[in-house]
């Protein structure tokens, strides 16, 4: 959404992806005959008088002659037979296509489902490959192939095609609709011009009337204009010139294992493409899912797995009722519009529980309700487990125990009650059977206690005969007994049931985000991800990332993974198109492995792969929603890591620059001051040698040969190249060849040593420590008084071994001092014109820092002037010489 | 006395130039080779004095150079190199080279070395037994040192320490030289002893004021004992 003008990121990001692909073409028809083929082939001959570099890649003529003409002088790519079931399919070659790179291939029949063996189940998805490949893509399709329309035309023709083709990749296509009048379609269909496989003719006779026609025609025709609109939309999101969802629409459809589930998904699809609004799919859990088996599982998943392919988000949420679901589900996603299917049960349900409909208008008010018929399912359900309900044997056995013993008791102690005392007996087997083993069960000992009661007291005894008519009474209180009790029971337990599933996706979701809100580190979040994840659903897992070239295992939770070629394939797929692939996907299912891409925004951060030790499906149709959810957390958390990354990058290469500028600016100053005078001095010896230019040319030549040795420090220092020689090392060595090597620079100023004896020898890189002394010399020689002495101490104190340098000058500004360490820091006041850059100081810090020393500034307190110390921490000190007989 | 030739071995023309000026003012014959090869001919065609050889040459490494000039006539070697090459400047002189230099150099410290390494190589015969460095005196006969007129209790390590460096006056001499020379025995050399006791004996023959101007610390490489040029 944006309100204020600007570009919407998501669109731009869209239009960016959209660059580099290839482009789709697609040639829409309202029905077979139309000539959609025809026109593909003239407009592809057109383009390659063009010039345009154009092949078949597979063009199906059906013997027709005008269309056979156009194909030829066309470059034909050869199909590929795959053999399969004894037969030969000719398919198209995907690889020989991707290999022969032309501009533009001609793919006849985008919804085509492909031989068993191919990569991909679908033609439309090898389209995708094309277009991935930046190759353009003709293609044809009729319009009762586009999964949303699908259910809309099998409504009016009574013909359903299985072979679908996802709105997404419609949507992003160019269409051009390929129209001819009704009557002229049908004249074509009578004169033998339209092909039909022999075996539909008949089921496709009555397709072609003409009111079938003309609104398949209406539907196509409108279907373009929907897509010309859609493309227009985004332009304008991505040029910002406005254009918003129509007053923040949220539509939510409740979905169910019916599966005329799929047609209200269809219909929301339409609905929210009509308003531009968001939309997701959700089931209501209820006690009722445990039933289920294996049928309903998979037809859920197939709810699932349509809404995600249109477009739209999905949840589970587990309640008692669709009710309370709903309305709980609704108020958290601040839906508007609610659409639900009217399924057609029996007026006798809708007496026992009343309209769910009429609840649900009801109890969501201020949200609009669609109510769509519910189309009966031809394939129904089957296989529903239905041992839960029976009960088990253990239960029937106790209760046929309880009952005989209540028989025995009442019996034992008939001589002391009357008959409604024993009646009253029964009511406990009855109970207890209800309560603890359910309905079925309850049933049966009320059955089982009627028949004992009846049998054994009720006169005439011996018979199952009752002879007073109030006996019948206690019989049907026992039966009604039973029944109440036992759905109180499971209403009860089936109610503490969905507390604690819900409890345990919490559960599971909270203690995954505090796995990973703790961590920061890429490599370690993923590692957590494998192991929560693997976890949660007893599941391998792994996590890829991308890599030069292709993808490799940031980690896994198990050492003992194996992804073959195929299992690679499919991850590159779900990396590549950020859409899931693998087992359970519509996408090289035969991987052993199924993969979710974990995205943010459009890019594809990273793969996670779910694989079940015994085989079999990764993941449950209802533990699906819990993986999203998971998966949607564990994208967030990686995109806030690679962004810290980024961020911290971002500020190191902000420093660098800082530094860089800083060292330009001074390199050429510090460089071209020494530079100048050695040439001005040079230029003055043609007139005749001074002591005076001889001394310039030669402290200046010194001046600059330390000035780029301290910038080899630095480089060595930033590069982090600096390796450490350590060794035992004397103080009073030291000093003596940095006096002697700094002799130059420091004439005019006394060397006082105060260097204590006995001291001990300090662990430190001689060299480095070295340039410390050279540096902080240097610095001193500098900023020093000129004729006053320089102190160079060393004094052993307070178990830290402390070197300094002082000076007698100006000092440095209070408050500030230890700033001069920082690179190409020049205290202002103590800068003046005299030369160097501020890198010598921050030498020091590196240099003492590399070796575990620090280092100090400080102002002297008996005079003014600068003091620099170098701090030699204990575990410095080599303290193991006593005792050698030196 | 003849001619002593200096042989300059370097692939920097200005180098060389600056080094011929140099030495041929000083007295010294001069030879030029840009690369290994041609200081190879020219060091077997006539006999060199010295060779003043930069381990960074063109066809290849200087520090193979060493044994075989050592082999052709065995000149004075003199290292040329930059800065941080300590492993290289050891290695050298391990190899046989006399001394060396750091670029960039001071053409009178140069000069100075060359005239040390002759030196010694002339007394390498008869050994003084007496040396005098910067107001010291050693007396290697009677194992007397004395700073200015006073005598210095030196131990016996320090005496052998000093002898090792005064085996070879003005001219490095590496760690590992020291050690064997005042340890011959021990297997347990280890370089902080040497540091002590060059830091001892500093004490006595610097004193505070002085430091540096009796023994020279050659960073990473040895010390030298300083004499008069």
């Amino acid at each position: 959404m944006n309100d204020d003008g600007r570009p919407s990121p998501e669109a731009l990001l869209r239009q960016a992806s959209q660059e580099g692909r290839g482009r789709l073409k697609i040639f829409l028809g309202a029905a077979p005959g139309v000539g959609k083929t025809y026109e593909m082939l003239s407009e592809g001959a057109e383009r390659r008088r063009a010039g345009v570099d154009i092949v078949i890649g597979v063009v199906e003529t059906h013997g027709r002659v005008e269309t056979e003409a156009l194909t030829r002088g066309h470059e034909i790519v050869p199909r590929k037979a795959i053999p399969y079931e004894g037969r030969t399919l000719d398919e198209m070659d995907l690889d020989a296509i991707l290999e022969r790179a032309p501009t533009l291939v001609l793919v006849d029949e985008l919804a085509h489902t492909n031989a068993p063996g191919s990569r991909h189940p679908k033609r439309y998805q090898d389209v995708e490959e094309l277009l991935a490949a930046g190759i353009d893509v003709y293609s044809t399709i009729n319009i009762q192939h586009i999964e949303s329309l699908n259910d809309v035309v099998a409504s009016f023709t009574r013909v359903r095609v299985r072979e679908t083709v996802p709105d997404s990749i419609v949507e992003a296509a160019e269409i051009e609709v390929v129209d001819i009048p009704p009557d002229e379609l049908i004249e074509r269909l009578k004169a033998g011009k339209v092909y039909l496989p022999q075996e539909a003719t008949r089921a496709l006779s009555h397709f072609f009337s003409k009111s079938n026609l003309s609104a398949l025609r209406e539907l196509a025709l409108r279907r373009a204009a929907q897509a010309v609109d859609a493309q227009m939309l985004e332009h304008v999101r991505a040029l910002g010139v406005g254009g918003t969802w129509a007053g923040g629409e949220r539509i939510v459809v409740a979905i169910s294992e019916l599966p005329g589930a799929l047609g209200l998904v269809r219909a929301t699809k339409r609905i929210a493409d009509a308003m531009h609004a968001p939309w997701t799919a959700v089931y209501i859990e209820t006690p009722r899912a445990q039933t289920f088996g294996e049928a309903e599982h998979r037809q859920l998943a197939a709810v699932f797995n349509l809404a995600t392919q249109l477009g739209g988000d999905v949840a589970t949420v587990p309640a008692t009722s669709v009710v309370d679901g709903l309305k709980t589900f609704t108020a958290e996603a601040r839906a508007t519009q609610l659409v639900v299917g009217k399924s057609a049960r029996s007026r006798w349900f809708e007496l026992r529980h009343g309209s769910v409909v009429d609840r649900i208008v009801r109890e969501t008010p201020g949200i609009a309700v669609h109510v769509l018929p519910m189309e009966a399912g031809t394939a129904a359900p089957t296989g529903r487990k239905r041992t839960g309900d029976w009960g088990s044997k253990a239960g029937y056995a106790w209760t046929t125990a309880m009952v005989a013993g209540v028989t025995g008791v009442a019996s034992a102690l008939f001589h002391i009650l009357n008959l409604g005392n024993v009646a009253l007996l029964y009511l406990l087997p009855v109970m207890a059977a209800a309560s603890l083993f359910g309905l079925r069960t309850g049933l049966f000992a009320g059955i089982a206690s009627s028949i004992a009661y009846n049998f054994f007291f009720l006169p005439p005894t011996g018979t199952l005969t009752i002879n007073n008519p109030e006996n019948v009474i206690s019989i049907l209180v026992l039966l009604g007994i039973a029944f109440v009790t036992s759905q109180l029971t499971s209403r009860v337990r089936a109610q503490a049931d969905i507390a604690a599933a819900s409890a345990r996706t919490n559960a599971a979701l909270a203690g995954f985000l505090r796995q990973l809100t703790s961590l920061n580190e890429p490599v370690a979040l993923a590692r957590a991800i494998c192991e929560e994840v693997g976890r949660l659903f007893d599941v391998r897992t792994v996590i890829l990332v991308a890599e030069d070239p292709g993808l490799a295992v940031q980690a896994a939770n198990g050492a003992d993974y194996r992804l073959e070629t195929m299992e690679m394939a499919a991850a590159q797929w779900a990396y590549d198109t950020g859409a899931p692939a693998g087992r359970g996907s519509g996408t090289l299912a035969a991987s052993e492995w199924f993969f979710q891409p974990l995205r943010s925004g459009e890019r594809t951060l990273a793969v996670l792969g779910l694989a079940r030790e015994a085989g079999g499906d990764p993941v449950r149709s209802d533990q699906l929603p819990l993986l999203m959810s998971l998966v949607d957390q564990a994208s967030l958390v990686l995109e806030r890591a690679r962004l810290e990354v980024e961020m911290r990058d971002v500020d190191a290469v902000r420093e660098r620059d800082r530094l860089r500028a800083a060292l330009l600016s001074s390199v050429s100053h510090d460089l071209r001051t020494p530079l100048t005078s050695v040439m001005a001095a040079a230029a003055e010896l043609h007139r005749g040698v001074t002591p005076e230019l001889i001394a310039t040319i030669e402290s200046e030549a010194a001046r600059l040969n330390r000035f780029v040795g301290n910038l080899l420090d630095m480089a060595r220092v930033e590069a982090g190249a600096l390796r450490l020689r350590l060794e035992p090392t004397d103080l009073t060595d030291a000093v003596a060849g940095a006096v002697h090597d700094t002799k130059r620079v420091l004439e005019g100023h006394a060397i006082e040593l105060d260097v204590a004896p006995n001291l001990p020898l300090v662990r430190v890189d001689p060299q480095l420590l070295h340039h410390c002394l050279l540096n902080l010399l240097d610095n001193a020689g500098r900023y020093a008084d000129p004729g006053t002495p320089i102190i160079v101490r060393a004094e052993h104190r307070f178990g830290m071994l402390r070197l300094s340098v002082i000076d007698q000058g100006p000092g440095l500004p209070p408050g500030r001092e230890n700033e001069v360490f920082e690179t190409f820091r020049r205290l202002e006041g103590s800068d003046r014109a005299i030369g160097g850059t501020g890198l010598g100081l921050a030498i020091v810090k590196a240099f003492a820092e590399a070796m575990g020393m620090s280092v100090e500034a400080s102002n002297r307190e008996d005079l003014t002037g600068a003091q620099f110390s170098l701090c030699f921490p204990v575990a410095l000190l080599v303290r193991d010489t006593d005792g050698a007989n030196l | 006395m003849s001619v002593q030739t200096v042989l300059i071995v370097d692939d920097e023309l200005h180098i060389r130039r600056l080094l011929k000026n140099t030495l041929e003012r000083a007295g010294y014959g001069v030879e030029e080779a840009v690369d290994a090869r041609e200081a190879l001919r020219i060091a077997a065609s006539r006999p060199l004095t010295a060779v003043l050889l930069d381990l960074g040459l063109p066809d290849r490494d200087g520090l193979e150079l060493v044994p075989l000039l050592k082999k052709l006539g065995d000149p004075i070697i003199l290292v040329v190199s930059a800065r941080e090459a300590t492993d290289q400047k050891v290695a050298a002189l391990d190899l046989g080279a006399e001394d060396y230099v750091t670029k960039p150099f001071d053409t009178e410290e140069l000069l100075a070395r060359l005239r040390v390494a002759l030196r010694g190589r002339g007394e390498a015969t008869s050994r003084p037994t007496v040396l005098r460095a910067h107001g010291v005196e050693i007396d290697f006969e009677h194992r007397l040192v004395r700073r200015g007129d006073e005598e210095a209790h030196l131990t016996r390590k320090e005496f052998d320490v000093l002898s090792a460096l005064a085996a070879h006056p003005g001219r490095v001499v590496t760690h590992q030289r020291i050690l064997e020379a005042a340890w011959p025995t021990d297997h347990d050399r280890r370089i902080e002893y040497l540091r002590i006791v060059v830091r001892n004996l500093r004490q006595k023959l610097e004193g505070t004021g002085g430091v540096g101007t009796v023994i020279a610390n050659e960073l990473g490489i040895g010390y030298r004992l300083l004499v008069a040029a």
